[in-house]
């Protein structure tokens, strides 16, 4: 495997504002790279240098083997990008948007892109000025995904869209993976990366805080338990990797090392379960354990 | 209405703060053509004999009428400056009140920010409430001081105060209509033009009722614009309030039908309907250059249909400049530094074309702006992540004010060579006559459009400077020869150095230094941009 996109030490400074502070990234060839950070943790920012749109102060970054400053115009017709907030022209209908932008990202295939259009449920006459925010979305996203490219940059891709059109962006996302592209896609929605993504990179002020795949990732995080037993919760809260416990007379509440849970449940079990609410970990509580100071983590 | 103005406080404090900067640079730009206007004045016609002169030739020759408004008292300077300044001081408050309209209504809704706003505390009503109370107040503060400026170069107080009543009547009217405007479409853009073609038929209107006179004709057309109202309050000579009334009651009238369409209509919507686009690209938008052409293509065909349409009215009161103009040496002496001494038809006809090129200056800035836009609202982001490089991507826009200028300045030259032609004879000559003067002024535009290039790819911050060099370029070229200034004032505009064409000497020399200085500033300005970063939305 060879590597589409790899940065390293990336420093990007606006006036006082250090949005990147020494960023390392690796994209392989053909995997489906999450990019997870919160609000201003410098995603876009990264997203932009990558794309030459602006000029890293300090580092390396090297995409598709080539230089994303000085070789952009070569490089851009290899990917497509899909801002996090898209603004149309007003005076341009969605499918004229389409084939401009797709043209401008190595060619828009027809079959594909009829497909995407009945897939989104896409209306292609109306004017750029008349569509809602989740539309604008999906003109940016059909542009990219019917474009005959290598390399797809998703920031924030599904801002906006309603619950089934992410259903329908994550079947996108899967065939496009099984089409050997290699897909960036930055996000704050924990359930999207879990489904799509290989590997994730975290990040934090601008630095990268954590990197991996998702199982190594997972044993980092906790998962909540609640449950309705049949007996008193003896000894719950002192088995191994169970945290923050608050034990009832026959209730049991707290958060559990992902890679203790089996403990758990096998002890929950023998005392007796009436209901059982398990919840899997979400990126607050990702970002919170990451986000925490050094040293108060266990 | 109390509950829905609520937040109003609000908007106001955040609608002044951002025009803190902006504001103080029109009044006081206004403030300084009153004052300036009203000293140079003082030291061109110091007798009363001087004046009478002028009185003279402006009451018989249609030409004067028509750019500088019927002279209708010669016995105080400053019924001389209200004469000189109501026409241009009117025009350039109007500018200003649309501007600021469009900025705190339509193009808040358009960027959603209004929406941001309107789920807060914030009445239905308070945006457009906001933006007209900074704009009346605004243009109540540049009559008051324009009044204090009349008072202490030794004015009446009377006279001095209708004088003040006039321009702020004049903004009020123009805040009045913009109400409406805003309303109708959905971008800010569409609603600036059309909050400019108001601006421009009403001093069309102006132009021709006042070119016709008194004397019957069609002189009654310059009642239909607020332009010709205010003109005819008088102030220092008659001060008739009433007129003063008319100007300030269109405006609030038409302010009421702005809150009404606005209570009827959507956030975010607009009046005029949208039809369905087509489902896919025409050969039209492929790349880059097809985009660029979509963009701007409109623009400029209204900039050339609109100055066409004011050539033909420049043109068309050409006739009978020579005899009138003799007996007065003064005026044909200012005639004379617009627009070469040799025959003052043709120096008035090359004054016209140097005035419809001063204007056209506003379309080639426009053009080249609309790069800026397109960077800071997002829209540039997809495409320069595209295959288009920011070289081409900054051609496929600038192709339009290069090559758009030549064109809008020869469709003002077919218009004035229409317009002369159909009263003079030899139509064709005057054309082609006509044709050649607006191509010969078309590098002064380029100069100003290159400025803003530089800007653009140098301090892509102070890009809308470029507005302001525009209007300095543009001051010192119509008001420097009316104020006497010394000839390096005036050599620092572009337009002192066109050839006078027709009638005077043409030298290619000038033409090959301008162009040559924009093709230089250009390519500064797009060398800045290949290495800047292209900013966020």
């Amino acid at each position: 495997m060879t590597t589409a996109i790899s940065a390293s030490g990336l420093v990007k400074t606006f006036g006082r504002t250090r949005a990147l502070d020494g960023l390392d990234l690796s994209v392989q060839e053909g995997e489906v790279l999450g990019f997870l950070g919160p609000n201003g943790a410098g995603k876009s920012t990264t997203i932009r240098v990558l794309l030459g749109l602006i000029r890293a102060d300090a580092g390396t970054a090297t995409l598709l083997g080539g230089d994303p400053w000085r070789d952009r115009v070569a490089l851009h017709k290899r990917l497509a990008y899909v801002p996090g907030d898209v603004t149309l022209w007003r005076n341009l209908s969605g499918g004229e948007v389409i084939d401009l932008l797709g043209g401008l990202h190595g060619g828009v295939d027809a079959a594909r892109r009829a497909d995407l259009l009945e897939r989104f449920e896409l209306d292609p006459t109306k004017k750029g000025g008349q569509y809602s925010k989740g539309n604008r979305q999906k003109v940016a996203l059909i542009a990219a995904l019917a474009s005959d490219v290598e390399l797809l940059v998703f920031d924030e891709p599904t801002s906006g869209l309603d619950p089934l059109m992410e259903d329908v962006f994550r079947q996108c996302v899967a065939d496009e993976r099984e089409r050997g592209r290699t897909i960036l896609l930055s996000s704050h929605i924990l359930s999207e990366v879990e489904a799509l993504c290989d590997r994730v990179n975290i990040i934090r002020a601008g630095k990268t805080v954590e990197t991996g795949t998702l199982s190594e990732l997972r044993h980092l995080t906790r998962t909540t338990v609640e449950a309705e037993l049949a007996g008193a919760p003896t000894g719950l809260a002192d088995l191994p990797g169970v945290h923050d416990a608050k034990v009832g007379a026959a209730t049991f509440t707290g958060q559990v090392d992902t890679d203790h849970l089996d403990g758990l449940l096998k002890a929950l079990t023998a005392i007796g379960v009436k209901t059982l609410v398990s919840r899997p970990p979400t990126l607050e509580e990702l970002f919170l354990r990451h986000y925490e100071p050094e040293g108060a983590q266990r | 209405m109390s509950t829905s103005d609520s937040g109003l406080r609000a908007l106001i404090k955040l609608a002044s703060r951002r025009d803190r900067i902006v504001l103080p640079v029109w009044i006081y730009a206004l403030l300084a053509t009153v004052g300036s206007t009203a000293y140079s004045l003082k030291k061109l016609y110091p007798a009363q004999s001087d004046r009478d002169k002028l009185a003279t030739s402006i009451g018989t020759n249609p030409s004067l009428r028509a750019l500088y408004g019927p002279l209708y008292d010669t016995h105080t300077l400053g019924a001389l400056t209200a004469w000189r300044t109501l026409g241009f001081g009117g025009l350039l408050i109007g500018i200003m009140v649309v501007l600021l309209i469009t900025r705190h209504t339509r193009a808040e809704e358009e960027s959603g920010r209004l929406e941001l706003l309107g789920s807060g505390a914030v009445g239905r009503n308070a945006p457009l409430t906001a933006a007209l109370s900074i704009a009346v107040g605004a243009c109540f503060g540049i009559g008051l001081l324009a009044a204090v400026v009349t008072v202490v170069l030794g004015q009446g107080v009377v006279g001095a105060l209708a004088f003040g009543a006039c321009l702020f009547a004049v903004g009020a009217a123009f805040a009045g209509t913009q109400a409406v405007a805003v309303q109708l479409t959905e971008t800010g853009r569409a609603a600036n033009g059309i909050g400019a073609l108001v601006l421009g038929v009403a001093y069309l209107l102006r132009t021709v009722g006042d070119a016709a006179g008194n004397s019957g004709g069609a002189g009654w057309v310059a009642w239909l614009s607020p332009f010709g109202w205010i003109e005819r309050v008088h102030p220092w000579a008659g001060n008739r309030w009433w007129v003063v009334g008319v100007t300030l009651a269109a405006g609030v009238l038409a302010a009421a039908v702005g809150y009404r369409v606005q209570n009827a209509r959507d956030l975010g919507s607009g009046l005029l309907p949208q039809r369905p686009g087509p489902a896919s690209a025409g050969p039209g938008l492929r790349g880059v250059f097809g985009l660029g052409r979509r963009l701007q293509q409109p623009t400029l065909l209204g900039w050339m249909a609109g100055i066409f349409v004011f050539g033909i009215v420049m043109g068309s009161i050409a006739k009978g400049i020579d005899q009138l103009l003799n007996d007065n040496q003064q005026v044909e002496k200012i005639i004379g530094r617009y627009g070469g001494v040799r025959g003052l038809t043709d120096s008035y006809l090359a004054t016209a074309v140097s005035f419809l090129g001063m204007a056209a200056a506003f379309y080639a800035v426009q053009a080249v702006l609309r790069l800026r836009g397109e960077e800071t609202s997002g829209r540039a982001e997809p495409v320069l992540s595209g295959s288009a490089g920011r070289l081409a991507w900054a051609s496929s826009h600038l192709v339009f004010p290069a090559v758009g200028s030549a064109l809008v300045m020869a469709a003002g030259g077919v218009g004035v060579g229409v317009g002369a032609g159909a009263v003079l004879g030899d139509f064709r000559g005057w054309v082609g006559r006509m044709v050649k003067a607006g191509l010969v002024t078309t590098p002064a535009l380029w100069i100003i459009a290159a400025a803003a290039v530089a800007l653009f790819g140098l301090v892509p911050k102070w890009t809308s400077g470029a507005y302001g060099v525009f209007g300095v370029m543009v001051f010192i070229a119509y008001l420097g020869p009316l104020i006497n200034a010394g000839q390096w004032f005036l050599d620092l505009t572009p337009y002192t150095h066109i050839p006078k064409v027709p009638g005077g000497v043409f030298h290619w020399a000038p033409l090959v230094w301008m162009t040559a200085v924009s093709v230089v500033l250009t390519a500064a300005g797009l060398l800045g941009f290949r290495r800047r970063d292209v900013a966020s939305a």
